[in-house]
């Protein structure tokens, strides 16, 4: 296999295991760089597990075993050699609850660099305001950036958990029901970060809200029961899908 | 029928509100019993002076200070060690490995162990092996220093014994940062270890001191681990060193009420004493409220 620059994500033949149930079955998914890959099913179909499998969240879930490759720039993340803590700093993710630290907007951006050791007040200054100018919140609280996180509203914290993902400057951010929590203007918001992002990222998102699959992604894949049922480009899959199943679940039929 | 349903239902009412108010009762009348036995005797000058007259006069000031110093010594060495031992149950331990049950296992038969056996252990480990041990290193045997019973091999025993307080209540501290947070950490390239140094124990720092003051006041009261261990019968000074002997509040209780050559002399000292042993506990046990109570305000921000 050559070095192919069309895609950021490789995945073949995923298999996750939880235990002695299966969850993933047979995973054959390529992403493609700088564009946001929607991840869609009912509940339960595996969407989640596939995401967190991609920045290796799933180790932190005792028996969980799993067979088949993921390989991110033609590193197979799941070879013994890789350092998972590095993997983490380039995938970034964001949680479908909020979680700030309940500490400081400023010292929330500022984990990540801190704990890679940056020290310089200026140097951290810098980061976290571009930061939160990327993520769009930088307006609203550059004024109070000694404030608690906590104080921000839902939609304000899930953007700051951006920023903080951001931060420590990742290529790949994925997103698990990033929005499902929030009002729709603050959905809204967020929908509009994530077209604005996948300029400088490459963007993975499960969500179980059809028209936001519809409205951000470039590229939609539809699980169910853990396998992988159809994946291509979100306008042909959302007018023309070629499986029934596909249409069923897009049209609202089942689950 | 319905007369003997209501004749059930209304003696087991009373019943169980009898025992509930028994135990008011009883409380009442301990510290009622106690106050009117110290009231002629305690006073700030108790506080603060020595014993005189073969300890049937003066004050209880060395045992005082005798308590503060055990309690201090013996949180600084037991509440870093059970929360270090929390950390690594909760943190790091599967959950279902041997290693993790072993030491939860060891952890809950500790606490069962009568405390008169931990004072045995004690001699037979702090003063009689390690003491001996030292002082056969520092100075050929030839010097009697550390295998004798003093207040730093009270405090050790005395930590030892409230070690499983200590651990469970940080543990339980620990379990109530929400997983979001750990996940958020880790998910930013954070290794394990720079998570609990960063979020987890940050977050439970209130429940951990709550656990250590409890766990110390528990200690506090106890009076068996120290019989063998480093509690002095009488001492004209204070301690000097943590290989001095030392006078302990519980112990002078005892002492003066069984090995007293005037028991009814000291009858009044008696009380007062216990009266400051109890103050003591329960200025540890308030301020182990009030800061739960601090933390339950601040979460609840």
């Amino acid at each position: 296999m050559g070095i192919d620059q069309n895609f950021k994500i490789r995945t073949s033949d995923l298999n996750l295991f939880y235990g002695q149930k299966q969850a993933l079955r047979n995973i054959s998914i390529d992403i493609r760089p700088h564009q946001v890959t929607a991840l869609i099913g009912p509940s339960g179909c595996g969407k989640s597990t596939y995401l967190r499998s991609l920045n290796r969240m799933n180790d932190l879930i005792d028996g969980v075993s799993i067979t088949g490759k993921v390989v991110i720039d033609e590193v197979d993340i799941y070879d013994r050699h890789v350092d998972v803590v590095e993997l983490r700093k380039r995938v970034g993710m964001i949680f479908q609850k909020s979680n700030p630290f309940p500490k400081s907007i400023y010292d929330n951006v500022a984990y990540g660099p801190r704990i890679n050791g940056v020290r310089e007040k200026a140097k951290l200054d810098e980061i976290v305001e571009t930061s939160l100018k990327r993520s769009a919140i930088w307006e609203e609280v550059k004024d109070d950036l000694k404030k608690s996180a906590l104080a921000l509203s839902g939609g304000q914290q899930q953007r700051l958990c951006i920023a903080r993902a951001l931060a420590v400057d990742p290529e790949v951010l994925l997103m698990d029901e990033p929005a499902s929590a929030l009002d729709p203007i603050a959905t809204a918001k967020i929908e509009e970060l994530i077209y604005e992002l996948k300029e400088n990222y490459t963007i993975v998102i499960v969500t179980h809200n059809m028209q936001q699959a519809a409205r951000v992604s470039d590229y939609t894949a539809f699980f169910y029961l853990g396998q992988l049922i159809e994946y291509g480009e979100t306008k042909k899959m959302f007018t023309t899908p070629e499986k029934k199943q596909t249409e069923e679940y897009i049209t609202g039929r089942f689950g | 029928m319905k007369l003997q349903r209501k004749l059930i239902g209304t003696s087991v009412v009373s019943l169980t509100a009898i025992a509930a108010f028994s135990i008011i009762a009883m409380v009442v009348f301990v510290m009622w019993t106690i106050v009117a036995g110290a009231w002629g005797t305690i006073s700030w000058e108790f506080l603060f002076s020595p014993p005189t007259e073969g300890m049937t006069e003066g004050g209880i000031f060395p045992a005082i200070v005798g308590t503060v110093l055990l309690v201090v010594i013996m949180s600084v060495a037991g509440v870093p060690v059970g929360t270090v031992t929390a950390v690594y149950l909760s943190e790091y331990a599967s959950q279902r490995s041997l290693l993790a049950r072993s030491i939860r296992f060891a952890v809950n038969t500790l606490a069962g162990v009568p405390a008169i056996v931990f004072g045995l252990f004690g001699l037979g480990f702090f003063v009689q092996f390690v003491g001996s041990g030292m002082d056969n290193l520092l100075t050929d045997g030839v010097e009697l220093r550390w295998a004798q019973p003093n207040i730093l091999w009270a405090s050790m025993t005395m930590a030892l014994l409230t070690l499983p307080v200590v651990i469970v209540s940080v543990e339980e501290a620990i379990k109530t940062v929400p997983q979001d947070l750990r996940a958020a950490s880790l998910a930013l390239g954070a290794t394990k270890w720079q998570t609990i140094w960063k979020v987890v124990l940050p977050n439970s720092i209130t429940g951990i001191l709550t656990g250590g003051i409890l766990a110390v006041s528990r200690g506090a009261g106890e009076v068996a681990p120290i019989l063998f261990t480093g509690a002095a019968y009488f001492l004209p000074h204070l301690p000097t060193s943590v290989s001095d002997q030392f006078m302990e509040l519980g112990y002078h209780v005892y002492i003066m009420s069984t090995q007293s050559t005037n028991v009814d002399a000291t009858k009044g000292i008696q009380y007062a004493t216990t009266l400051v042993l109890l103050l003591l506990t329960f200025m540890l046990n308030f301020s182990a409220i009030f800061l739960r109570s601090r933390i339950r305000a601040l979460k609840a921000r």
